[in-house]
């Protein structure tokens, strides 16, 4: 038994008890990022000394007498979260040399439960992506394999996050989902992704791709880790306006609660006749499960899901060319010389933006300008008023909805990359929950014939994440995933 | 809606994006291939609909207009690419 092998809950009680140290623990994930970030070049940043050094301060405090809910613990991060003094590029060339002055919230609140940044993670630029592969640091490889050895995407736009909880090489991971970017990869890396409610995790100090979108949440390797990671992101901060001014509940102690009686929707437009029939079948399994657990499974209707990808497409690219448009070159980041102020700009931006970001920037100007922005920017906007009308009109006679939580396990490399659109379609059933703000968790669940990780989705409720947490534990202990990625801490060299 | 090159070229400038002539084919492609997807929702009936900026279901907090931070001007700086004592450098825009 390696100290890699702990997931979060068990290596925090080791600590407690005086099993190993801090230290040791920091250590050991550091020697695995070490032996197997060069292959999967999960991480762009890796914090080793600062990390030694928290670890000592976290074995120190303990002997102290102090116990905070995540003492001692080695975290990855998103390289979209600022970290004071910590390079964060957003996995793009025009914030290659940012280094933040502050801290971002949701960092703060895990640093002040005592957590250890081992680095920062890989990311499709800007979070805008579903494979990765649009990162200026090259694209991140899954550490799951198909046994023709090709390499497969981890998922994104958190795929290095995701990649580096699958591999062993952190405890859990921070992401943030504003399209499916944790669901979809902790599917495609058979590991427990969250993304709370809309106001449930602070925005500040994250790097914005779309700010009605843009949702933090955390990785982990069980459902009770990931809910006692969001229980210490989570928490209402005033230095953002779209913070919720809610409490906190525990949600650890939710993953323990009963699902008896408890009425589980199942969308009938999420069903298609391309759906990959093993998909389909974990579904109807995930529906067995929770009514042996004394639930009750019910059909619902969410009439506007299939327009659901498409406003996406509109809200998503407006809120990005405005956001973005704060890299100018001129007061952080990386700066092109023009012949002129308007040359620099331009130059600037062309040079630092990757293409995927610069179609986002081109598409979102596009539906905000002058003479379209009722045709395409306000019918959005409808749009998403009747995908947020249908989840509220279900959840009035269901407490949770079950889905899978992607289209297809996790594809090649290189694949999807001719057509845009195609590459969008990874999200058809992820993007809805973002529009309306509600939670997902995504549980894995089984594997499909290639042998790779396939996921379940369960949305609860605006704030009852508590809901979510206990219909995906059962899920968990139902499906008992138990398969390892081949390429993982001390299996692989 | 069907994009042209001008129209392209129009969109680079107002999002102040570099464009060489041999890349205007490209974009426009696929760009005029997202935005004929998009087209879809134009089969939803949207009258009456209220239009929906967030999900958050809440109204704008207000708070003192008291100063909460500051000077902290070389943190501000510390980023930039180019500076001259305590601004920001740029080309020259005044003749």
């Amino acid at each position: 038994m390696s100290l890699t092998d702990l997931p979060l809950s068990a290596a925090r009680d080791g600590l407690r008890r005086g099993d190993f140290t801090s230290l040791e623990l920091v250590d050991a994930h550091l020697d695995a990022i070490e032996a197997l970030n060069p292959r999967l070049n999960a991480f762009i940043t890796v914090t080793a000394d600062q990390a030694r050094d928290e670890a000592r301060k976290a074995d120190a405090a303990r002997a102290r007498g102090a116990d905070g809910a995540l003492l001692g613990l080695p975290l990855a991060i998103k390289d979209l979260f600022c970290t004071a003094g910590v390079r964060t590029t957003a996995g793009s060339k025009i914030l290659a040399p940012f280094v933040p002055p502050y801290e971002s919230t949701v960092t703060a609140n895990l640093r002040r439960d005592g957590a250890v940044f081992v680095g920062k993670t890989n990311l499709d630029e800007f979070a805008m992506g579903s494979s990765n592969m649009t990162s200026a640091f090259g694209p991140v490889t899954s550490p799951w394999t198909t046994s023709d050895n090709r390499r497969l995407v981890p998922g994104g736009s958190s795929g290095g996050s995701a990649a580096a909880v699958s591999a062993r090489l952190c405890l859990g991971a921070t992401g943030t989902d504003t399209g499916g970017s944790i669901r979809q990869p902790a599917s495609f890396t058979g590991i427990v992704g969250a993304k709370p409610t809309y106001g449930r995790c602070s925005r500040w100090g994250v790097v914005a791709f779309a700010s009605s979108l843009d949702h933090p949440g955390p990785f982990a390797r069980t459902v009770e880790d990931a809910a006692v990671l969001l229980g210490s992101m989570a928490g209402f901060d005033p230095k953002d306006s779209t913070s919720a001014d809610q409490k906190v509940p525990d949600f650890a102690a939710a993953c323990r609660q009963s699902v008896r009686g408890l009425r589980i929707g199942v969308p009938k437009e999420y069903r298609s006749d391309d759906m990959p029939p093993e998909i389909d079948a974990l579904w109807q399994q995930g529906l067995e499960w929770l009514r042996a657990a004394g639930a009750e499974t019910v059909e619902v209707s969410l009439p506007h899901t299939k327009y659901g990808l498409a406003a996406y497409y509109i809200v998503a690219p407006a809120e990005a060319s405005s956001n973005l448009a704060r890299y100018d070159g001129i007061r952080f980041g990386q700066r092109r010389d023009g012949v002129d102020l308007d040359d620099l700009y331009e130059r600037t931006r062309a040079e630092g933006f990757g293409p995927e970001v610069r179609r986002r920037i081109m598409i979102g100007t596009y539906v905000l300008s002058a003479g379209y922005y009722d045709a395409y920017y306000l019918r959005a906007q409808k749009l998403r008023a009747l995908i947020l009308k249908d989840f509220t009109d279900a959840f009035r006679s269901v407490d949770a909805l079950l889905t899978p939580t992607a289209p297809s396990a996790a594809f090649a490399q290189g694949e999807n990359m001719d057509d845009p659109i195609k590459m969008y379609l990874n999200d058809v059933f992820t993007v809805p929950a973002n529009m309306a703000g509600i939670p997902g968790i995504s549980v894995p669940a089984g594997l499909d014939k290639a042998g790779l990780p396939l996921g379940l989705q369960v949305l609860s409720r605006p704030f009852d994440e508590a809901t979510g947490f206990a219909v995906a534990a059962v899920l968990e202990s139902a499906a008992g995933f138990d398969t390892l990625p081949p390429l993982r801490a001390g299996a692989a060299g | 809606m069907s994009l042209d090159p001008a129209t392209v070229r129009r969109i680079a400038k107002l999002a102040r994006l570099h464009l060489e002539d041999a890349d205007v084919p490209r974009l426009q492609s696929e760009l005029n291939g997202i935005l004929g997807w998009i087209e879809q929702l134009n089969e939803v009936d949207v009258t009456g609909i209220e239009p929906l900026a967030g999900a958050a279901d809440m109204a704008m907090r207000l708070r003192d207009d008291a100063i909460t931070d500051g000077n902290m001007q070389e943190a501000v700086l510390s980023n930039a690419p180019d500076r001259a004592g305590a601004f920001y450098a740029v080309p020259k825009v005044v003749e």
